[in-house]
């Protein structure tokens, strides 16, 4: 797989704050790469460094074979952004928005198609400031794939936007992969992390602290299944002596059983043998937000 | 350039769109007009280069309408760009910041062309103003004017941080200069220290160029030279202090 985007030792200081510490990465062509941490861990930074907004003040960086820093002007010819805190004139009109984006480029694909796709057709007369931030939402993840770019950056795409639009939107971004543009994106949303990236970095404190598929990541970091099922039965401690259970936790009448492996069916097994048959016995995936607590110490939203 | 085009297009509907700039530009010199057109019996004297009050003060607001684009209409344009994230949503595209500065020179001299037709046939109409001596070098004097102001402009909107700073300043920047530039009282009628300090404005340079062949004095070289080199500074200074955010 060629490379698309290569960052080495990334380091970016506003005053005395430390926005990214030492975050290394690539991003291979045709895969949809994701940053996911917590406000303010560095995600937004790193990304902007790399669409040649920032300098960053160490590391080397590499975008489609371009020095972010020294080719900008080349480089944003050829990748899309969407960018958190921006905005439009307040009375331009959506189509205009899209008509000029896609004039800035030789190649690039009919914009009605574009604002079919993002379901902005019947807002195609409306002013920028008439638009709800869904609305706004969709209009700039259009204008970055305005100008048929072989990278585009999203940053909190889906952020305004409703469940339904958050769906429609993951599949358009899908779409576009699987076109071949390289997709790099910003999120602090677990299940739009775990469902759309082909692989993940989760960033915190600047740093890149673990870096592999959603699978991937469940699998090393949140290596604990949890069985759970209800009972009234009182004395349940016999639990702690079945094989492979490491730990057993009761809230009323909610048991907890963390444990590895097959641990499932020896819970099973073993509530069967003393009668006990409860309708709701059940294991648990882990998700990304236990490798997150498990790798960070905290959860995203603290 | 089919950019710089589709820009300029696109900028001349926002300003058709924003009635209270639109009514800035084009009726207040028009109100300057027929407020002081009011005021003077309209018969030559000296003290208006020896020609008739209102022949001498029509290309003065044309030259209000050039200095009211550029000391309020482009700094307060940028700074809500600034403000806004617009000029941030724009960095990040392929859009060149030459192309964003010419679509603004290119409306502002739609702008200024339409405002200063606008305010010669009104005063053509109501105070019978006669036309100029030598036309050709009137619109040789228009032409230059309004782009050193849209580069002064361009400039003031590369250094306000803010629309609220850029309405303050931009307005006391034009009330200054309209008082002591020739538009308001005429430098014959003023204090030595107030003619020389108008002398340093712009805008003084700017009405003198248009003023000198509307009379039917020579091509004023001095004034032309003076806000070339206007243009020269305050294009470079753009290009240098210029912020995206």
């Amino acid at each position: 797989m060629r490379k698309i985007i290569e960052a080495e030792h990334l380091r970016k200081v506003y005053g005395a704050t430390v926005a990214v510490d030492d975050i290394s990465f690539e991003v291979a062509e045709g895969e949809i790469f994701g940053l996911l941490g917590p406000n303010g861990a560095g995600k937004t930074t790193t990304v902007e460094c790399l669409q040649g907004l920032r300098r960053p003040d160490a590391g080397r960086l590499r975008v489609l074979g371009l020095n972010p820093q020294s080719d900008g002007r080349e480089l944003r010819r050829q990748i899309g952004s969407q960018l958190q805190d921006s905005a439009l004139p307040d009375r331009m009109r959506v189509w205009e928005a899209l008509d000029l984006f896609s004039s800035l480029m030789p190649n690039s694909p009919d914009w009605r198609v574009t604002m079919e796709q993002w379901g902005l057709t019947e807002k195609r007369k409306s002013s920028f400031s008439r638009l709800s931030g869904g609305q706004r939402q969709r209009l700039f993840v259009a204008l970055a794939l305005a100008n048929n770019p072989k990278v585009v950056f999203l940053d909190e795409m889906t952020s305004g936007l409703d469940p339904a639009a958050r769906h429609t939107a993951w599949d358009l971004i899908r779409a576009i992969r699987d076109r071949g543009t390289t997709v790099v994106m910003v999120t602090h949303f677990m299940d739009e992390a775990e469902r759309l990236c082909d692989r993940l970095g989760i960033v915190d404190g600047g740093r890149l602290t673990a870096l592999d598929t959603p699978q991937g990541l469940i699998a090393t970091y949140a290596g604990q299944v949890r069985v759970v099922f209800s009972t009234e039965h009182a004395d349940l401690s016999w639990l702690q002596g079945v094989p492979n259970v490491s730990r057993v936790s009761r809230h009323g009448p909610r048991v907890e059983i963390e444990g590895t492996g097959p641990v499932l069916a020896r819970v099973a097994a073993a509530l069967v043998e003393r009668g006990i048959l409860p309708t709701d016995l059940r294991q648990e995936q882990p998700s990304l937000e236990d490798v997150f607590l498990s790798i960070t110490g905290h959860t995203i939203q603290d | 350039m089919r950019t710089l085009l589709k820009m300029t297009w696109i900028e001349l509907k926002l300003f058709v769109r924003e009635p209270v700039t639109m009514v800035f530009t084009f009726a207040l010199p028009l109100i300057f007009l027929f407020v002081l057109g009011g005021v003077f019996q309209n018969i030559p004297s000296e003290e208006f280069r020896d020609a008739k009050p209102m022949d001498y003060y029509t290309p003065a607001y044309v030259g209000l309408v050039i200095a009211s684009i550029g000391l309020v209409g482009l700094p307060v344009h940028f700074a809500k760009y600034r403000e806004r994230g617009v000029l941030r949503r724009f960095r990040a595209s392929p859009l060149h910041l030459w192309c964003i500065f010419g679509a603004q020179v290119l409306v502002s001299l739609i702008i200024a062309t339409l405002g200063g037709i606008l305010l010669v046939v009104v005063s053509m109409i109501a105070f019978d103003v006669k036309f100029p001596e030598s036309v050709a070098l009137v619109i040789a004097a228009f032409l230059p004017s309004v782009i050193a102001f849209a580069a002064i402009g361009i400039l003031l909107g590369s250094l306000l941080p803010t629309t609220r700073a850029a309405q303050g300043l931009g307005l006391i920047l034009f009330i200054v200069m309209l008082m002591l530039s020739g538009s308001g009282p005429p430098p014959e009628l003023m204090s030595d220290a107030m003619e020389k300090t108008g002398q340093v404005m712009p805008l003084y340079y700017v009405i003198r160029l248009m003023q000198d062949p509307w009379l039917g004095y020579a091509w004023n070289w001095d004034a032309f030279m003076i806000l070339a080199g206007v243009t020269v500074v305050a294009s470079l200074a753009s290009l240098r202090l210029f912020r995206w955010e």
